[in-house]
């Protein structure tokens, strides 16, 4: 039986690791622990090396380099840094003291594709030392709000300015299906609309910059910085991060993404396990919680603990973000609790 | 809001006799109930409502071979319980098991009490979620004692299967936290009931909620006010004022019955019923310093605080809470939402019950609520981490006998002890690791939870259709 402590422990364990990197020199032996390497089987009483921030060497035949610092793991669990992909971490620090958040943009009619939360990142944030400690070594931090949130950002949790943080910036592009009257309209059809609409004003507008410039074109649905935004996701260099729930609307935005050939990630997805063998065949990751089961709305009554599993049966790659209860600093743990799905 | 008893009593035809009576009663609590029902005039203990509950259909159960988490001392190793007529008949390292009992045999799992979660909107705030079943908090004014979370519960809210499948037995139902005072609270079963009534915890006192701090200021703030913390205190006192003084006059007339009874007054008869000792006092406080100044409003008007809800700062206080005889009813891990929550520790529940004060794990959350047992797990794993270990049997009373203590019912439920109601769960395993779940849970001796059983999960009439799937 492996309890919560342990986890932690193991946890702690490879933040020690991960963030020594950024301070140089260094090399640290990591010996006598169960290693998940998870690019393959566990291994037993294993070695991990790291050397000037990189792994240089996991296995059971390992020779550690002379000087290196030993940290002895026996009888405790060896992984890699989780990374939380679904955080406001840097961009809210008290939620309900407005003044510390940093997560939304006004934009145009709930149009923000040009936002970069990231630019708004306290590296100074309370929260980061916590997440570090749950064994959270990197993490995304993502807009929200609106119909297209903005852009996101692929952060590591390490001292140091959000230029030191930075690993890559945009992500994803992330928007929302869910609450029309959020973004300002009626109903879930008129956001497809919407998004269908923004989409083809983008595509128009790369050919069309400089009748744009002229002011010779129609009126556009969203902002040129929007539009230009919008760019590196038709291109399918960056992914759209769509937050939707309710199965008719992961298949809307299948469709979406095949007419306008964009990467979709689903984020949430409560229904997302009725839709396993298509997501599964189109190749779409969905990033969920392993903990929610309540049809908290009309939007997610099939909501089910099982979502995560369901779609990794399927051969969906999953990502487990912390929706259920909040708390961007605990997924840590709740990786853990898929295990009772 | 305010109605005169004679209005009251014509539905019963009583109203002429009332002032009467009184003269040649027994006693008087007798003569009124006699006379206008339960709940007719402002007597102690008033039950208008009364519970319907009744005991499912049980049989006889053993479960053998198990670890046994009492609450009511160490550990049982390879034990076994004897659940009968709805009650714990034997508990102990063997029991005898009657000719016609169903023998479990628990291969090596574990055993607790039912979960008691004092901290919940189950019902109140039922799923799905949205305005048409947000009933939890009667923001109309900041002082709304008279209001019943009772009335806002919806029985058929898809959270109450759940939250037994986590392995949660007893809940208290709470108002929100948007006024000062925010109204009874009520003790629920968590089982199907047609009814709230066939839901309520049969003798359970209510209790009444109260908020401190950022929510009522921020919720009244533009609204006439208290727009300050201040203004907050000025409010409590000034409805304890109004309660102390209708308090008088009415166990005045309650022992002497002379002249027209008082004038009847739902907010005023439920703080009354505070300062007689008839209602625990459950109170939504962040913040230390604030803690300290609701003890003084208690000691100020005479009543007891039983609990102190979301006390993020606790561990400040713990030796006064000690001191007071007050519970904490806090989270394991949360914190940081707002100002008043920013002093949040991890520590804080082996902190508060090193200090010697009860900590009880609460949810205030649907989805915290099923799973109490992790919360305990990880608060013991913050204690321990500097150096303030907790036990697997003290952390056990922080999920059972603790919060039962809170609400009065510790004579009934919280421990696995002979004659205690027959509220049990079974665990796959350790109850205090991510990897268990309640594998069956019974109330009051019949099994209403069996995850290997799908005929044995509770689905509400709400999701009949609705929802898809419900396993837990």
């Amino acid at each position: 039986m492996i309890s919560y402590r342990l986890i932690n422990v193991s946890a702690v364990a490879l933040a020690v690791a991960v963030t020594g990197a950024p301070t140089g020199a260094q090399t640290v032996a990591i010996t006598g622990g169960k290693v998940y390497p998870v690019s393959g089987p566990a291994i037993e009483n294993g070695t991990v090396v790291i050397t000037n921030g990189r792994i240089t060497a996991v296995g059971t035949n390992v020779s550690i380099p002379a000087g290196a610092q030993r940290i002895d793991a026996t009888g405790k669990i060896v992984t890699p840094g989780f990374v939380n992909s679904s955080t406001q971490l840097g961009v809210q620090e008290v939620s309900a003291v407005t003044d510390t958040r940093d997560a939304a943009a006004r934009g145009k009619d709930n149009v923000a594709a040009a936002f970069t939360v990231w630019e708004g990142l306290n590296p100074n944030s309370v929260m980061l030392a916590p997440a570090r400690k749950e064994g959270i070594t990197s993490f995304v931090v993502i807009p929200t709000g609106g119909l297209i949130a903005g852009q996101a950002a692929l952060l590591d949790v390490v001292p140091g300015t959000t230029t030191d943080m930075m690993i890559r910036a945009p992500v994803a592009m992330v928007a929302e299906i869910g609450d029309a009257q959020q973004a300002g309209l009626t109903s879930r059809g008129e956001l497809i609309v919407k998004l269908r609409e923004i989409f083809d004003d983008a595509k128009y507008f790369r050919t069309h910059r400089d009748a744009f410039d002229r002011a010779a074109t129609r009126d556009f649905s969203a902002s040129r910085l929007d539009l230009e935004a919008l760019q590196p996701v038709l291109d399918g260099k960056l992914p759209l991060l769509l937050t939707v729930d309710r199965e008719s609307d992961i298949d809307a935005a299948m469709r979406l993404a095949r007419d306008f050939d964009i990467k979709l990630m689903i984020g949430g997805g409560a229904e997302a396990w009725m839709m396993a063998d298509k997501l599964a065949a189109a190749r779409i990751p969905v990033l969920t919680g392993a903990m929610n089961n309540i049809p908290a709305g009309f939007a997610s009554l099939g909501q089910r603990q099982e979502n995560a599993a369901l779609l990794r049966k399927a051969g969906v790659s999953v990502a487990l973000i912390g929706n259920a209860g909040g708390g961007d600093w605990k997924c840590g743990w709740r990786a853990c609790a898929i295990h009772r799905a | 809001m305010r109605a005169s008893l004679c209005l009251l009593l014509i539905g019963v035809g009583a109203c002429a006799s009332a002032g009467t009576k009184t003269s040649t009663a027994a006693t008087p609590r007798d003569t009124t109930q006699a006379d206008v029902g339960r709940g007719g005039t402002s007597t102690p203990n008033a039950d208008p409502f009364p519970s319907t509950y009744k005991p499912f259909p049980s049989r006889t159960t053993v479960i053998r071979n198990v670890n046994l988490l009492t609450a009511a001392g160490p550990m049982i190793r390879n034990g076994a319980i004897l659940l009968q007529n709805g009650k714990i008949a034997a508990v102990g390292a063997t029991v005898d098991a009657p000719a016609d009992a169903l023998v479990i045999d628990g291969g090596g799992k574990y055993v607790t009490p039912g979960i008691i979660d004092d901290h919940s909107h189950l019902g109140v705030y039922a799923a799905p979620g949205g305005n048409a079943l947000s009933d939890g908090n009667e923001a109309t004014n900041p002082t709304t004692p008279q209001v019943w979370a009772e009335h806002s519960v919806w029985p058929q809210d898809p959270q109450f299967p759940r939250n037994l499948a986590g392995g949660v037995t007893t809940l208290q139902v709470l108002p929100g936290s948007a006024n000062l005072i925010g109204g009874r609270s009520v003790v629920l079963k968590v089982v199907p009931g047609r009814t709230v009534q066939e839901m309520k915890f049969p003798g359970a006192k209510y209790g009444l909620k109260m908020a401190c701090g950022e929510n009522p200021k921020r919720v009244y703030g533009q609204r006439g006010g208290p727009s300050t913390r201040m203004g907050n205190v000025a409010g409590y006192r000034a409805a304890w004022i109004r309660a102390v003084d209708y308090r008088r006059k009415w166990d005045k007339w309650n022992a002497d019955h002379k002249g027209d009874p008082p004038t009847r007054d739902l907010a005023n008869e439920t703080l009354a019923e505070v300062l007689r000792g008839n209602i625990l006092v459950h109170n939504h406080c962040y913040r230390a310093d604030e803690m300290a100044q609701m003890i003084d409003i208690a000691h100020e008007f005479g009543y007891k605080i039983r609990s102190f809800h979301h006390g993020v700062e606790a561990y400040k206080i713990g030796d006064l809470l000690a001191k007071e005889g007050i519970s904490a009813s806090i989270w394991a891990d949360w914190g940081s939402f707002k100002m008043e929550a920013l002093d949040a520790v991890k520590a804080n529940m082996a902190l508060v019950d090193h200090a010697g004060a009860r900590v009880v794990v609460h949810s205030d959350d649907p989805s915290g609520s099923q799973r109490l047992n992790q919360e305990a797990a990880k608060a013991m794993a913050a204690g321990a981490e500097i150096g303030l270990p907790v036990s697997e049997d003290q952390a056990i009373k922080w999920l059972t006998i603790n919060p039962a203590w809170a609400l009065g019912l510790d004579d009934k439920i919280g421990s696995l002890e002979t004659g205690k109601n027959a509220d049990v769960v079974l665990w796959s395993g350790d109850p205090f690791s991510v990897y268990s779940k309640p594998e069956k849970v019974w109330v009051d001796g019949a099994l209403l939870f069996d995850r290997s059983d799908a005929s044995e999960q509770w689905r509400t009439d709400f999701e009949l259709g609705f929802v898809p799937f419900n396993r837990n």
